[in-house]
């Protein structure tokens, strides 16, 4: 309906994320009448995604003829950014910050690297970025889950972990559960991306494949290889961060920081 | 004398938890911490082991400055049961076994039956921690502080989630570890007439200082 009153791409674009911000809008007010508040939250997220993603746009645009080499600056500014973003998923966790962003670039960061130097990634920018983005996208949100679940955990668990520091155990053995299931929850979203990979969902990037010309099999493959490689950064980055974050609640005298109230 | 707290105190931004308090415990005493709500109790408790870092004074372990001590190490000599047992998911015996696999040690069966005894709890090593009622899981927690054979025991209002009758059987594996097994035991507790029960001293705190302090009987009198 919208492509016979718009017919200009732009036009077209705009009366397209109307819509579609419209129907998130809907929910929202749904869900206000519940009594569950997301006005705010997501106001600023939407407007902020719009924005981010249209200058992404414009600099894809003038990197199309930039040299390969400019993708590693560009990695390495996602990989902040989204530490940062991350990281505001674990408010009150010491480090949050440094430990998502060190988790991140050596969960995504490294499987970009990896795949990139076996030819898996094709080096040119057009690709290294944009697929590199969904890697480093995923991680973000893996990351976002072990953290703010074994934040929530140790805040749950408060006496069952001083119990064990009372018993004489190090502050790591104290966590180690919370360390566990934080790490298995992160991965549920990406286990089941694969799980229902053709069956649930069609990927972006394997219909923009299809509609490039690439061959059916080779797009399939591909979106395979797409999902394994983001599989592998994403548990990797939460295997690091979990790793990382559990010393980051004990003081070097075993004693818990993160409490409630705290 | 077995431990010596000296100034000991601990303030976070904005409030003084405990203040100035010295005292001593001595070996196979059981030593009474009474007080209203918030008057400091529990967090004064928590110095003695290190699960909180003291912002002010020193705690002396035989002698020793505690923190020349492994946190591990304090911490296996100063057990601690604390208000609620905080069962790990398990057997009965796998509680007992985790203080001792802590520093390398398996514990046997012969010696958790021992402890099990010990605690009005003979044959329970099998049963799983889900089937077990209040009292019963507060007693495993005292047998687990146990294994780890420590020299102090910090009992942290061990009988506050429990009825009268769990009660009473925790009071009487308090007064066999105080009397009988001759572990030194610091009882934080709100009720005057449990301190009554099982202390030989006692001291009183109110807004986090120690206000009064003596024989259990002179304490109470006043």
């Amino acid at each position: 309906m919208l492509k016979t009153l718009f017919h200009g791409q732009l036009q077209l674009g705009l009366a397209q994320a109307f819509a579609a911000a419209l129907a998130a809008l809907t929910v929202v007010i749904l869900a206000g009448r519940r009594g569950i508040h997301l006005e705010k939250d997501l106001a600023i997220a939407m407007v902020r995604g719009l924005v981010q993603i249209v200058a992404v746009g414009s600099v894809l645009l003038l990197l199309l003829r930039a040299p390969n080499w400019t993708s590693v600056f560009l990695l390495a500014a996602m990989i902040i950014a989204a530490g940062a973003t991350s990281a505001k998923r674990a408010k009150g966790m010491p480090g949050a910050f440094e430990v998502s962003t060190w988790a991140i670039a050596c969960g995504a960061g490294l499987m970009i690297g990896v795949m990139t130097l076996l030819g898996v990634i094709d080096t040119p920018i057009t690709t290294l970025v944009p697929i590199g983005s969904m890697m480093i996208a995923n991680a973000m949100n893996t990351n976002g889950l072990a953290l703010n679940r074994f934040r929530s955990d140790v805040l749950a668990h408060v006496g069952e972990i001083e119990t064990a520091l009372a018993l004489g155990a190090d502050g790591k053995t104290g966590v180690a559960p919370y360390v566990q299931v934080s790490f298995e929850a992160s991965l549920i979203p990406a286990i089941d991306s694969l799980r229902s990979l053709g069956i649930v969902w069609i990927p972006g990037l394997m219909a923009g494949m299809l509609l490039s010309g690439a061959r059916p099999i080779y797009a399939a493959i591909y979106q395979f290889v797409l999902l394994a490689m983001i599989f592998a950064s994403s548990g990797l980055t939460s295997l690091v961060s979990t790793l990382l974050v559990r010393s980051r609640v004990m003081t070097p005298a075993d004693q818990l920081i993160l409490r409630p109230g705290q | 004398m077995l431990l010596r707290a000296e100034k000991l105190g601990r303030s976070v931004p904005g409030k003084v938890l405990v203040t100035d308090a010295t005292f001593d415990v001595r070996k196979g005493e059981i030593l009474a911490i009474v007080g209203p709500s918030g008057s400091g109790k529990s967090s004064l408790l928590r110095l003695l082991n290190r699960l909180d870092e003291p912002t002010e004074g020193n705690v002396f372990l035989d002698g020793m400055d505690y923190r020349q001590l492994a946190p591990r190490e304090l911490r296996r000599r100063v057990g601690m049961v604390m208000q609620r047992p905080y069962l790990f998911a398990g057997t009965v015996l796998d509680n007992l076994r985790f203080g001792p696999r802590q520093r390398g040690v398996e514990l046997s069966s012969e010696p958790a039956e021992a402890l099990l005894a010990g605690v009005g709890l003979s044959g329970f090593a099998s049963r799983n921690v889900a089937n077990l009622s209040g009292g019963e899981a507060q007693r495993v927690s005292f047998a687990r502080a146990l294994a780890n054979s420590p020299e102090i025991l910090l009992l942290d209002e061990p009988t506050s989630a429990l009825d009268e009758d769990a009660k009473r059987e925790v009071e009487t594996v308090i007064q066999r570890i105080g009397h009988d097994q001759g572990v030194a035991c610091v009882l934080v507790t709100h009720d005057a007439a449990q301190a009554g029960r099982l202390a030989q001293r006692a001291m009183v705190l109110e807004g986090g200082r120690i206000v009064r302090g003596g024989l259990i009987t002179e304490v109470l009198r006043a």
